[in-house]
Protein backbone atom coordinates (compact mmCIF):
# COMPACT_ATOMS: atom_id res chain seq x y z
CA UNK A 1 0.00 0.00 0.00
CA UNK A 2 1.21 3.42 -0.84
CA UNK A 3 1.73 6.04 2.07
CA UNK A 4 -0.84 7.70 0.58
CA UNK A 5 -3.77 5.71 2.24
CA UNK A 6 -2.06 5.52 5.29
CA UNK A 7 -2.61 9.20 5.61
CA UNK A 8 -6.42 8.67 5.47
CA UNK A 9 -6.38 7.67 8.77
CA UNK A 10 -6.71 10.89 10.05
CA UNK A 11 -9.72 11.88 7.61
CA UNK A 12 -11.37 8.66 8.42
CA UNK A 13 -11.28 9.57 11.92
CA UNK A 14 -12.63 12.80 11.06
CA UNK A 15 -15.48 11.47 8.70
CA UNK A 16 -14.10 13.29 5.89
CA UNK A 17 -14.43 10.52 3.52
CA UNK A 18 -16.79 9.55 0.87
CA UNK A 19 -18.04 6.09 0.98
CA UNK A 20 -15.55 4.76 -1.31
CA UNK A 21 -12.95 6.08 0.16
CA UNK A 22 -13.88 4.80 3.34
CA UNK A 23 -14.63 1.59 1.99
CA UNK A 24 -11.46 1.07 0.38
CA UNK A 25 -9.80 2.72 3.31
CA UNK A 26 -11.03 0.08 5.70
CA UNK A 27 -9.94 -2.71 3.70
CA UNK A 28 -6.80 -1.25 3.61
CA UNK A 29 -7.28 -1.19 7.41
CA UNK A 30 -8.17 -5.19 7.83
CA UNK A 31 -4.66 -5.12 7.04
CA UNK A 32 -2.54 -2.30 8.37
CA UNK A 33 -1.33 -2.93 12.20
CA UNK A 34 0.13 0.53 11.75
CA UNK A 35 -3.06 2.48 11.05
CA UNK A 36 -5.39 0.57 13.52
CA UNK A 37 -2.60 1.63 15.87
CA UNK A 38 -2.53 5.16 14.75
CA UNK A 39 -6.25 4.79 14.50
CA UNK A 40 -6.92 4.60 18.26
CA UNK A 41 -5.53 7.93 19.10
CA UNK A 42 -6.83 10.18 15.99
CA UNK A 43 -10.22 9.13 16.89
CA UNK A 44 -10.14 10.10 20.24
CA UNK A 45 -8.50 13.34 19.17
CA UNK A 46 -11.37 13.97 16.85
CA UNK A 47 -13.87 13.40 19.21
CA UNK A 48 -12.40 15.35 22.03
CA UNK A 49 -13.56 17.85 19.51
CA UNK A 50 -17.49 17.56 20.46
CA UNK A 51 -16.39 19.03 23.38
CA UNK A 52 -15.37 22.36 22.28
CA UNK A 53 -18.83 22.63 20.25
CA UNK A 54 -20.83 22.65 23.81
CA UNK A 55 -23.53 24.48 23.22
CA UNK A 56 -27.11 24.93 25.33
CA UNK A 57 -28.79 21.38 26.78
CA UNK A 58 -31.17 19.19 24.44
CA UNK A 59 -34.65 19.73 24.97
CA UNK A 60 -35.79 17.44 28.24
CA UNK A 61 -38.00 15.12 26.12
CA UNK A 62 -35.43 14.16 24.07
CA UNK A 63 -34.32 11.70 27.17
CA UNK A 64 -37.43 10.40 27.22
CA UNK A 65 -37.71 9.71 23.59
CA UNK A 66 -34.65 7.97 23.62
CA UNK A 67 -35.49 6.03 26.70
CA UNK A 68 -38.68 4.84 25.58
CA UNK A 69 -37.49 3.93 21.94
CA UNK A 70 -35.20 1.83 23.47
CA UNK A 71 -37.78 0.06 25.85
CA UNK A 72 -39.94 -0.89 22.84
CA UNK A 73 -37.06 -2.23 20.84
CA UNK A 74 -36.17 -4.87 23.25
CA UNK A 75 -36.23 -8.01 22.63
CA UNK A 76 -36.77 -7.18 18.94
CA UNK A 77 -32.56 -7.69 18.71
CA UNK A 78 -30.97 -11.40 18.69
CA UNK A 79 -29.16 -11.83 21.55
CA UNK A 80 -31.42 -9.92 24.27
CA UNK A 81 -32.46 -12.26 26.78
CA UNK A 82 -35.74 -11.39 27.33
CA UNK A 83 -37.03 -13.91 25.16
CA UNK A 84 -36.21 -16.93 26.14
CA UNK A 85 -39.17 -18.82 27.49
CA UNK A 86 -41.32 -20.90 25.49
CA UNK A 87 -39.39 -21.98 22.65
CA UNK A 88 -39.09 -25.68 22.87
CA UNK A 89 -42.63 -26.26 21.30
CA UNK A 90 -42.96 -23.99 18.47
CA UNK A 91 -39.76 -24.84 17.70
CA UNK A 92 -40.26 -28.58 17.82
CA UNK A 93 -43.38 -27.84 15.54
CA UNK A 94 -41.95 -25.12 13.41
CA UNK A 95 -39.05 -27.49 12.75
CA UNK A 96 -40.78 -30.06 11.16
CA UNK A 97 -42.64 -27.60 8.74
CA UNK A 98 -39.44 -26.32 8.20
CA UNK A 99 -38.42 -29.78 7.05
CA UNK A 100 -41.11 -29.97 4.91
CA UNK A 101 -40.73 -26.65 3.45
CA UNK A 102 -37.16 -28.22 2.29
CA UNK A 103 -35.24 -25.38 3.18
CA UNK A 104 -32.54 -26.95 3.40
CA UNK A 105 -30.47 -25.25 5.41
CA UNK A 106 -30.01 -27.94 8.04
CA UNK A 107 -29.63 -24.47 11.04
CA UNK A 108 -31.81 -26.32 13.47
CA UNK A 109 -30.11 -28.14 15.28
CA UNK A 110 -27.17 -25.33 15.16
CA UNK A 111 -29.72 -22.26 16.02
CA UNK A 112 -28.85 -21.23 19.84
CA UNK A 113 -32.75 -21.79 21.77
CA UNK A 114 -32.29 -17.56 22.92
CA UNK A 115 -32.41 -17.50 18.94
CA UNK A 116 -34.26 -19.87 17.41
CA UNK A 117 -37.65 -18.13 18.88
CA UNK A 118 -38.71 -15.71 16.72
CA UNK A 119 -38.63 -17.67 13.79
CA UNK A 120 -40.19 -21.15 14.82
CA UNK A 121 -42.79 -18.84 16.82
CA UNK A 122 -44.00 -17.14 14.05
CA UNK A 123 -42.60 -20.12 11.60
CA UNK A 124 -45.91 -21.93 13.67
CA UNK A 125 -48.31 -19.49 13.15
CA UNK A 126 -51.28 -20.71 10.72
CA UNK A 127 -50.97 -19.58 7.53
CA UNK A 128 -47.09 -18.44 7.99
CA UNK A 129 -45.57 -18.72 4.89
CA UNK A 130 -41.35 -19.42 3.98
CA UNK A 131 -39.31 -17.78 1.36
CA UNK A 132 -35.50 -18.74 0.95
CA UNK A 133 -33.18 -15.79 0.83
CA UNK A 134 -30.28 -17.17 -1.45
CA UNK A 135 -28.93 -20.81 -0.26
CA UNK A 136 -27.80 -19.59 3.27
CA UNK A 137 -31.29 -18.71 4.72
CA UNK A 138 -35.16 -17.84 4.64
CA UNK A 139 -37.67 -15.38 6.17
CA UNK A 140 -40.98 -16.73 7.57
CA UNK A 141 -44.12 -14.20 7.47
CA UNK A 142 -47.08 -14.68 9.16
CA UNK A 143 -50.28 -13.83 7.58
CA UNK A 144 -50.12 -10.25 9.71
CA UNK A 145 -46.99 -9.40 8.50
CA UNK A 146 -45.27 -10.09 11.48
CA UNK A 147 -41.77 -12.43 10.03
CA UNK A 148 -38.49 -12.71 11.37
CA UNK A 149 -35.02 -14.53 8.84
CA UNK A 150 -32.96 -16.97 9.63
CA UNK A 151 -29.83 -16.53 7.81
CA UNK A 152 -26.28 -18.84 8.47
CA UNK A 153 -23.56 -15.74 7.93
CA UNK A 154 -20.05 -15.88 9.54
CA UNK A 155 -19.34 -12.84 12.11
CA UNK A 156 -19.73 -8.87 10.93
CA UNK A 157 -16.20 -8.37 10.24
CA UNK A 158 -15.09 -5.79 13.16
CA UNK A 159 -16.93 -2.43 13.33
CA UNK A 160 -19.52 -3.45 11.00
CA UNK A 161 -22.63 -5.08 11.23
CA UNK A 162 -25.48 -7.02 9.15
CA UNK A 163 -28.48 -4.62 8.69
CA UNK A 164 -31.49 -6.15 7.64
CA UNK A 165 -34.28 -4.23 4.92
CA UNK A 166 -37.62 -4.40 4.29
CA UNK A 167 -37.59 -3.24 0.72
CA UNK A 168 -40.39 -1.61 -1.10
CA UNK A 169 -40.32 0.26 -4.48
CA UNK A 170 -39.48 3.69 -2.81
CA UNK A 171 -39.21 2.88 0.12
CA UNK A 172 -36.82 1.23 2.25
CA UNK A 173 -36.92 0.49 6.16
CA UNK A 174 -34.23 -1.20 8.34
CA UNK A 175 -35.52 -3.95 9.94
CA UNK A 176 -32.78 -4.83 12.67
CA UNK A 177 -29.42 -5.64 13.08
CA UNK A 178 -27.09 -8.80 13.88
CA UNK A 179 -23.72 -9.85 14.50
CA UNK A 180 -24.06 -13.54 12.85
CA UNK A 181 -21.42 -15.95 13.46
CA UNK A 182 -21.64 -20.13 14.54
CA UNK A 183 -24.77 -21.30 13.04
CA UNK A 184 -27.75 -19.06 12.08
CA UNK A 185 -29.14 -16.18 13.37
CA UNK A 186 -32.80 -15.57 14.00
CA UNK A 187 -33.75 -12.09 13.43
CA UNK A 188 -37.02 -10.68 14.11
CA UNK A 189 -37.87 -8.19 11.42
CA UNK A 190 -38.89 -4.60 12.46
CA UNK A 191 -42.07 -3.82 11.73
CA UNK A 192 -44.72 -5.40 9.47
CA UNK A 193 -44.11 -6.88 6.25
CA UNK A 194 -46.81 -6.65 3.76
CA UNK A 195 -47.30 -8.08 0.52
CA UNK A 196 -44.51 -6.84 -2.72
CA UNK A 197 -41.70 -6.13 0.07
CA UNK A 198 -38.47 -7.80 -0.38
CA UNK A 199 -36.38 -8.93 2.39
CA UNK A 200 -32.72 -7.86 1.78
CA UNK A 201 -29.34 -8.08 4.30
CA UNK A 202 -26.20 -5.77 4.09
CA UNK A 203 -23.29 -5.18 5.96
CA UNK A 204 -23.40 -2.04 7.53
CA UNK A 205 -20.78 -0.42 10.07
CA UNK A 206 -21.74 -0.94 13.25
CA UNK A 207 -24.47 0.63 14.68
CA UNK A 208 -26.35 0.51 11.61
CA UNK A 209 -27.18 3.10 9.42
CA UNK A 210 -30.41 4.19 7.87
CA UNK A 211 -30.37 3.40 4.40
CA UNK A 212 -28.06 0.33 2.48
CA UNK A 213 -25.22 1.87 1.46
CA UNK A 214 -25.05 -1.50 -0.75
CA UNK A 215 -26.94 -3.78 -3.04
CA UNK A 216 -27.93 -6.79 0.01
CA UNK A 217 -26.01 -10.04 -0.77
CA UNK A 218 -28.84 -11.62 0.13
CA UNK A 219 -32.84 -11.35 -0.25
CA UNK A 220 -35.94 -12.90 -1.10
CA UNK A 221 -38.22 -12.77 -3.81
CA UNK A 222 -41.36 -10.24 -3.21
CA UNK A 223 -43.44 -11.40 -0.13
CA UNK A 224 -46.54 -12.43 -2.09
CA UNK B 1 -31.99 -10.37 32.88
CA UNK B 2 -28.69 -11.37 33.55
CA UNK B 3 -27.40 -8.72 35.10
CA UNK B 4 -29.13 -5.71 37.59
CA UNK B 5 -27.77 -2.50 37.73
CA UNK B 6 -26.65 -1.58 40.80
CA UNK B 7 -28.94 0.29 43.16
CA UNK B 8 -30.79 3.30 41.79
CA UNK B 9 -27.82 6.16 42.54
CA UNK B 10 -24.54 3.82 42.30
CA UNK B 11 -24.66 4.58 38.49
CA UNK B 12 -23.00 7.45 39.29
CA UNK B 13 -19.59 5.47 40.36
CA UNK B 14 -19.72 3.37 37.60
CA UNK B 15 -16.68 3.78 34.72
CA UNK B 16 -18.26 4.62 31.68
CA UNK B 17 -17.19 1.74 30.16
CA UNK B 18 -18.72 -0.42 32.85
CA UNK B 19 -22.25 1.48 31.97
CA UNK B 20 -21.66 0.09 28.21
CA UNK B 21 -21.51 -3.20 29.32
CA UNK B 22 -24.41 -2.88 31.55
CA UNK B 23 -26.61 -1.20 28.11
CA UNK B 24 -25.62 -4.59 26.40
CA UNK B 25 -27.49 -6.58 28.84
CA UNK B 26 -30.43 -3.78 28.25
CA UNK B 27 -30.02 -1.94 31.19
CA UNK B 28 -32.01 0.56 30.81
CA UNK B 29 -30.79 2.94 33.59
CA UNK B 30 -27.26 1.80 32.73
CA UNK B 31 -28.32 3.91 28.80
CA UNK B 32 -30.30 6.60 31.20
CA UNK B 33 -27.06 7.25 33.08
CA UNK B 34 -24.74 7.46 29.87
CA UNK B 35 -27.31 10.40 28.16
CA UNK B 36 -26.85 11.90 31.12
CA UNK B 37 -23.39 12.23 31.01
CA UNK B 38 -22.69 12.69 26.72
CA UNK B 39 -26.69 14.06 25.99
CA UNK B 40 -25.03 17.67 26.39
CA UNK B 41 -22.22 17.55 24.51
CA UNK B 42 -23.80 14.97 21.97
CA UNK B 43 -26.30 17.20 21.40
CA UNK B 44 -23.82 20.45 21.26
CA UNK B 45 -21.98 18.30 18.39
CA UNK B 46 -24.53 17.70 16.35
CA UNK B 47 -26.44 21.45 16.76
CA UNK B 48 -22.75 22.86 15.70
CA UNK B 49 -23.29 20.24 12.70
CA UNK B 50 -26.85 20.34 11.74
CA UNK B 51 -27.58 23.98 12.67
CA UNK B 52 -31.36 22.64 13.29
CA UNK B 53 -32.87 21.76 16.44
CA UNK B 54 -35.28 18.57 15.28
CA UNK B 55 -32.41 17.24 13.06
CA UNK B 56 -29.66 17.56 16.19
CA UNK B 57 -31.95 16.11 18.00
CA UNK B 58 -33.10 13.16 15.86
CA UNK B 59 -28.55 12.36 15.27
CA UNK B 60 -28.52 12.14 19.09
CA UNK B 61 -31.58 9.86 19.33
CA UNK B 62 -30.20 7.60 16.66
CA UNK B 63 -26.59 7.54 18.32
CA UNK B 64 -27.88 6.73 21.39
CA UNK B 65 -30.51 4.25 20.09
CA UNK B 66 -26.85 2.74 18.64
CA UNK B 67 -25.66 2.59 21.73
CA UNK B 68 -28.22 0.81 23.00
CA UNK B 69 -28.49 -1.97 19.48
CA UNK B 70 -24.52 -2.19 19.65
CA UNK B 71 -23.17 -2.07 23.42
CA UNK B 72 -22.60 -5.85 23.19
CA UNK B 73 -19.75 -5.02 20.01
CA UNK B 74 -17.52 -2.22 22.29
CA UNK B 75 -14.44 -2.91 22.86
CA UNK B 76 -13.16 -1.16 25.87
CA UNK B 77 -9.75 -2.04 24.71
CA UNK B 78 -9.83 -0.43 21.76
CA UNK B 79 -11.41 2.88 22.39
CA UNK B 80 -12.71 5.07 25.91
CA UNK B 81 -16.45 4.82 26.12
CA UNK B 82 -16.94 8.32 25.78
CA UNK B 83 -14.77 8.00 22.42
CA UNK B 84 -16.80 5.47 21.35
CA UNK B 85 -19.84 7.49 21.88
CA UNK B 86 -19.18 10.66 20.32
CA UNK B 87 -17.81 8.89 17.12
CA UNK B 88 -21.51 7.46 17.09
CA UNK B 89 -23.19 10.95 17.42
CA UNK B 90 -20.76 12.76 14.56
CA UNK B 91 -21.71 10.12 12.38
CA UNK B 92 -24.99 10.35 12.93
CA UNK B 93 -24.81 14.17 12.43
CA UNK B 94 -22.43 14.29 9.54
CA UNK B 95 -24.49 11.31 7.93
CA UNK B 96 -27.97 14.00 8.16
CA UNK B 97 -25.81 16.74 7.43
CA UNK B 98 -24.70 14.96 4.09
CA UNK B 99 -28.10 13.67 3.55
CA UNK B 100 -29.96 17.03 4.44
CA UNK B 101 -27.62 18.64 1.20
CA UNK B 102 -27.28 21.36 3.98
CA UNK B 103 -24.19 23.67 2.79
CA UNK B 104 -22.70 23.57 5.56
CA UNK B 105 -19.43 25.26 4.71
CA UNK B 106 -20.99 28.05 3.71
CA UNK B 107 -22.96 28.85 6.66
CA UNK B 108 -20.06 27.87 8.89
CA UNK B 109 -19.23 31.62 9.18
CA UNK B 110 -22.44 32.51 10.13
CA UNK B 111 -22.01 29.97 13.30
CA UNK B 112 -22.24 31.36 16.92
CA UNK B 113 -18.60 30.75 18.06
CA UNK B 114 -19.51 29.79 21.28
CA UNK B 115 -22.77 29.75 23.60
CA UNK B 116 -22.79 30.97 27.09
CA UNK B 117 -22.90 28.28 29.74
CA UNK B 118 -24.95 28.77 32.46
CA UNK B 119 -23.95 27.24 35.84
CA UNK B 120 -26.02 23.87 36.33
CA UNK B 121 -24.27 21.63 38.20
CA UNK B 122 -21.69 19.35 36.01
CA UNK B 123 -21.41 22.52 33.28
CA UNK B 124 -18.30 23.47 34.93
CA UNK B 125 -16.63 20.20 33.86
CA UNK B 126 -17.81 20.42 30.54
CA UNK B 127 -16.69 24.25 30.69
CA UNK B 128 -13.39 23.32 31.28
CA UNK B 129 -12.95 20.13 28.97
CA UNK B 130 -14.39 22.95 26.24
CA UNK B 131 -11.34 25.40 27.06
CA UNK B 132 -8.73 22.68 27.05
CA UNK B 133 -9.91 21.48 23.61
CA UNK B 134 -9.94 24.99 22.32
CA UNK B 135 -6.73 26.21 23.67
CA UNK B 136 -5.36 23.05 22.01
CA UNK B 137 -7.11 24.02 18.91
CA UNK B 138 -5.43 27.47 19.03
CA UNK B 139 -2.17 25.88 19.09
CA UNK B 140 -2.22 24.55 16.03
CA UNK B 141 -1.40 26.28 12.26
CA UNK B 142 -3.90 28.17 11.55
CA UNK B 143 -4.47 25.73 8.12
CA UNK B 144 -3.80 22.64 9.80
CA UNK B 145 -7.03 24.18 12.54
CA UNK B 146 -9.21 25.60 9.71
CA UNK B 147 -9.55 21.70 8.11
CA UNK B 148 -10.05 19.97 11.26
CA UNK B 149 -12.82 22.24 11.75
CA UNK B 150 -14.25 21.89 8.33
CA UNK B 151 -14.16 18.49 8.16
CA UNK B 152 -15.17 17.49 11.97
CA UNK B 153 -17.68 20.46 12.58
CA UNK B 154 -18.49 20.89 9.05
CA UNK B 155 -19.02 17.79 7.51
CA UNK B 156 -17.12 18.01 4.69
CA UNK B 157 -15.41 15.51 3.35
CA UNK B 158 -11.81 15.82 2.30
CA UNK B 159 -12.30 16.13 -1.68
CA UNK B 160 -15.07 19.16 -0.52
CA UNK B 161 -12.04 20.41 1.23
CA UNK B 162 -9.96 20.85 -1.07
CA UNK B 163 -12.44 22.11 -3.46
CA UNK B 164 -13.51 24.37 -0.87
CA UNK B 165 -10.08 25.41 -0.30
CA UNK B 166 -8.34 25.52 -3.54
CA UNK B 167 -5.89 23.20 -2.40
CA UNK B 168 -4.76 19.86 -3.74
CA UNK B 169 -6.42 17.05 -2.56
CA UNK B 170 -2.84 15.82 -0.65
CA UNK B 171 -2.37 18.87 0.81
CA UNK B 172 -5.37 18.32 2.43
CA UNK B 173 -5.14 15.24 3.33
CA UNK B 174 -1.62 16.23 5.04
CA UNK B 175 -2.91 19.04 6.89
CA UNK B 176 -5.67 17.01 8.20
CA UNK B 177 -3.41 13.79 9.63
CA UNK B 178 -0.85 16.66 11.18
CA UNK B 179 -3.63 18.41 12.07
CA UNK B 180 -5.17 15.66 14.16
CA UNK B 181 -1.91 14.40 15.17
CA UNK B 182 -1.11 17.51 16.92
CA UNK B 183 -3.87 17.88 18.59
CA UNK B 184 -3.73 14.12 20.01
CA UNK B 185 -0.23 15.60 21.39
CA UNK B 186 -1.80 19.02 22.54
CA UNK B 187 -4.26 16.85 24.52
CA UNK B 188 -2.39 14.53 26.08
CA UNK B 189 0.34 17.27 27.38
CA UNK B 190 -2.86 18.88 28.87
CA UNK B 191 -4.01 16.06 30.76
CA UNK B 192 -7.02 15.93 29.12
CA UNK B 193 -6.69 12.04 29.07
CA UNK B 194 -7.59 12.13 32.71
CA UNK B 195 -10.21 14.86 33.18
CA UNK B 196 -12.50 13.43 30.41
CA UNK B 197 -12.64 10.27 32.38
Amino acid sequence: MSDDIHALAAAYALDALSQAEEQSFEQHLAGCTRCRGELAGLKEAAASLAYAAAGPSPPLQLRERILSQARNERGNVVSLPARRRNWTAPLAAAAAIAASVAIGLGVWTATRPSEGNAFARILAQPGAKVIGMGDRGAVTVAPDGEAALILRVPPAPSGKTYEAWVIRPGATKPAGLFRGGKGATVLEIQGAVTRGSVIGVTVERAGGVDQPSQKPFAATKAIT
Amino acid sequence: MTTRSPATGDLAQVSDEALVSLVANSDEQALAELYDRFGRVAYGLALRILRDEALAQDAVQEAFLGVWRSADRYLPERAKASTWILTLVHRRAVDLVRREERRRGERLEDAPESVALSTVEGEATLGYQRRVVQEALKGLPADQREALELAYYGGLTQSELAERLGQPLGTIKSRMFMGLARLRDLLAQAGLEESLR
